[in-house]
């Protein structure tokens, strides 16, 4: 036993893992109750990428779960109250209501970003939340997690282009879970590794057995500090198995039984109490004391959750835009604001292009085209240098192209029965009649 | 001070918040070392730097979407869509992750989307669109499409201060054919309020943007014959200023709505269901609108011109409407 995770840590992995299944495991028997007011989406089986990626962030990092993300969620700093809540739909719920699933998050302790349903839409996201922590000085990674299918929006694409240009503290956790929906990985690209794709961006790339905490972990930690130390988003392929269907509507027919027998003999916290108790991590007592205390607090919270009222129906018409003072806006600055300010931020706008782009220099080879920055040389290279502004001349007022039949001002007045001057008319007529 | 144009004005807002405040970054498309297609951020990589001056690669679902990320931090992204057409390869993220941010997590994002619009330059059916009420019929969003100069320099610091995310319109066949003289110092004008550019008494002229100056030319126009029509430039769409348009057509009893927009769908349809709620009974005729067709943005100049309002246009609806 070398890990360097302590022995206290080590056993918090395994509380987490547990905790994912057993959290997830009571919400399948309250969706049969009918107490689960939307869909709901298993990680059966993913539970080691989950918690084996967000606890090898620091407090100060960023993640953005997916919808099989709830182990995340919870080293995070997430109660499972917030999680029961959030799919029975209550008012106590992080989103008091007005979305379900893991679609929450927190900005100001546990650093999370809310996920929407559009897959791959985080990455850029992500990207831009690493790269404003670059601009204040904080030190920050960002986590985010992709599907083997989401793997193929554009967004994952743009996401990727732009995380690689910036070179953004962003580690990508592509969930190779072989189905997207009900369609294989084999069926959605011709690749046998989707990492692969991680040199097209330039970025680099890992594959690992996503069944395997500890190298989920291990893999991670070094990821997080490739990406804290500027060299740039990390791309991490972790190969394992949605072992129930997309959601708990669907049985997963389509699954091949051999294959869901494969994985299964492959669980994740099966192996891991095993390399536990190889290795005299713990003992059985050890065991039933974590999943003792694992019970205790979910009879805790799943008992808050359904005794949490609905939300106020009213409720629904409130929030839309941050408006009168509900949130104050500020940057947590770690740098001296004085660096991006002019003059001191000030450079001579040009580029300097390496290599021309020429076939046999450009072989292989990444040019990388960067903005000089030169740094002090005062506001006064802000002088555009470029040509004047083009002017263009107004073109004549446009001809009329509509024919009206009668245009004449003194045409007839026509009745329309409601307004004051109709009014007006009609007491008059009703006056006239009244006189007759 | 010399008078500016309306280019001009946006300019010196993006570099004055900028200075104001080092929480305003800036990214887009070649805004950097090119300063942008319309040269609206010329200077503004060399007086603030690479790090707050962005040249992002043609991506609009990962500026977008980076933008929003910056956000949560605390930032006050202002994104540079190179022309406003391309804000349809984003809409996802506009839509779907920005818009409904606040409301669905309390997650706030401050953030201004802009880009040139509008037709009338033969730019064609990618380069002319007026995609405003695909984003005025989204919650979450503000929607803000100046007339003027003045307008568009207040109303961009103002959009750039608020909490929320602003989609500033700027229509292109105004950037440099219109020019006036700002106020020295330090102003801003208000989200949410509509302008009267004409005070009238027969009817009501709602427009804004390019339209404005066309209705103010049929208003001119109008006068010749007797019909004193009062010009409302709206100025912001979303939220409207209800009061403004109210008022107004409890004044004149009479309402034409004016856009450059298509017809079915547009911004017209829903003033004159707000006036119908608000003012039916001050009514003396039917809401009237003259508005682009419902076409794409037609390439060739005699096709354009057919496809968008003008002042003719204007003057012959408000004639017909005038003998109610």
């Amino acid at each position: 036993m070398n890990h360097p995770l302590t022995r206290e840590q080590q056993l918090d992995l395994y509380y987490y893992m547990q905790l994912n299944r057993q959290l997830e495991d009571r919400m399948v028997r309250l969706f049969r109750q009918n107490k689960i007011v939307g869909g709901l989406y298993s990680s059966l089986g993913q539970e080691a990428i989950s918690v084996g990626t967000a606890y090898a962030l620091e407090k100060r990092d960023w993640l953005a779960p997916m919808i099989r993300n709830i182990g995340a969620l919870l080293v995070k700093g997430f109660k499972p109250r917030d999680i029961f809540t959030q799919h029975m739909a209550k008012y106590t719920s992080p989103t008091l209501g007005k979305d379900g699933t893991s679609h929450f998050g927190d900005l100001k302790i546990c650093h999370t970003v809310s996920p929407i349903s559009m897959l791959g839409d985080l990455i850029p996201v992500m990207t831009g939340v690493a790269m404003a922590g670059r601009y204040l000085g904080q030190k920050i990674v960002t986590l985010t997690w992709i599907g083997d299918g989401g793997s193929s929006t554009g967004a994952f694409h743009e996401g990727l282009v732009f995380a690689a240009q910036q070179r953004a503290a962003l580690v990508l956790v592509l969930e190779n879970n072989q189905w997207a929906y009900s369609t294989p990985v084999s069926r959605q690209a011709p690749v046998k590794d989707l990492a692969e794709r991680a040199r097209g961006y330039g970025i680099q790339s890992q594959i690992v057995d996503g069944n395997d905490v500890l190298a989920v972990y291990d893999t991670t930690k070094g990821a997080v500090e490739e990406a804290r130390a500027g060299r740039g988003p990390v791309l991490i392929e972790m190969k394992t198995m949605r072992m129930k269907g997309h959601a708990q509507h669907d049985p997963a027919e389509y699954v091949p039984k051999e294959m869901f027998e494969y994985w299964k003999a492959r669980d994740p916290l099966t192996l891991y109490e095993e390399y536990l108790t190889e290795n005299k991590i713990w003992d059985a007592k050890t065991k039933s004391e974590i999943d003792a205390r694992i019970e205790r607090e979910l009879d805790v919270e799943q008992k808050f959750a359904e005794e949490s009222p609905l939300p106020p129906p009213e409720l629904a018409a409130q929030g839309v835009y941050c408006e009168g003072g509900c949130h104050n806006i500020t940057a947590d600055w770690q740098r001296p604001k004085k660096e991006l300010t002019p003059p001191n931020c000030s450079v001579q706008a040009a580029w300097q292009v390496e290599g021309y782009g020429d076939l046999d220099k450009a072989a292989g080879v990444a040019k990388q085209a960067a903005v000089s920055a030169a740094v002090g040389n005062g506001s006064k290279s802000s002088k555009p240098g470029g040509k004047p502004p083009v002017k263009v001349a107004a073109r004549p007022p446009a001809k009329a192209s509509v024919k009206t039949e009668d245009a004449s001002p003194a045409a007839p007045r026509v009745p329309f029965g409601r307004g004051p001057k109709d009014k007006a008319f009609r007491r008059a007529s009703q006056d006239k009649a009244g006189r007759r | 001070m010399a008078p500016v144009t309306m280019l001009e004005g946006i300019r010196q807002a993006i570099f004055e918040e900028m200075d104001r405040d080092p929480a305003v970054v800036a990214l887009g498309e070649d805004i950097g070392v090119y300063g942008g297609a319309f040269k609206v951020t010329e200077g503004l990589l060399a007086k603030f730097g690479p790090e707050r001056v962005i040249d992002a690669p043609i991506a609009e679902t990962a500026i977008v979407g980076a933008a929003c990320g910056m956000s949560y931090l605390g930032l006050r992204p202002v994104v540079e869509m190179q022309f406003i057409d391309f804000i349809a390869c984003c809409f996802n993220q506009v839509t779907n992750f920005v818009a409904k941010s606040h409301y669905r997590w309390g997650a706030p994002v401050p953030m201004v989307l802009r880009g040139p619009s509008g037709g009338g330059v033969h730019g064609g059916p990618f380069h002319s669109a007026n995609p405003e009420m695909y984003f005025v019929h989204t919650p979450g969003l503000k929607v803000v499409y100046p007339s003027t100069a003045h307008d568009a320099k207040g109303l961009l610091k103002s959009a750039i201060r608020d909490n929320n995310p602003v989609l500033f319109f700027e229509h292109k066949f105004l950037y440099r054919r219109i020019k006036e003289e700002l106020p020295q110092g330090e102003f801003t004008e208000p989200l949410g309020k509509a302008a009267v550019r004409r005070e009238g008494r027969h009817l009501t002229i709602i427009s804004y943007a390019a339209m404005m100056y066309r209705a103010l030319e049929a208003a001119g126009e109008l006068a010749k014959e007797g019909i004193e029509a009062e010009v409302i430039d709206l100025r912001t769409l979303l939220p409207l200023d209800r009061e403004t348009i109210i008022n107004s057509v409890k004044k004149t009893n009479k309402l034409l709505i004016v856009h450059e927009d298509t017809r079915t769908g547009g911004i017209a349809g829903e003033i004159a269901a707000l006036v119908c709620e608000g003012a039916f009974e001050d009514l003396d005729g039917p809401i009237a609108r003259v508005t682009a067709l419902d076409t794409p943005t037609p390439y060739s100049p005699p096709l354009e011109e057919y496809f968008l309002p003008n002042a003719s246009k204007i003057v012959a609806a408000a004639r017909e409407l005038a003998r109610y």
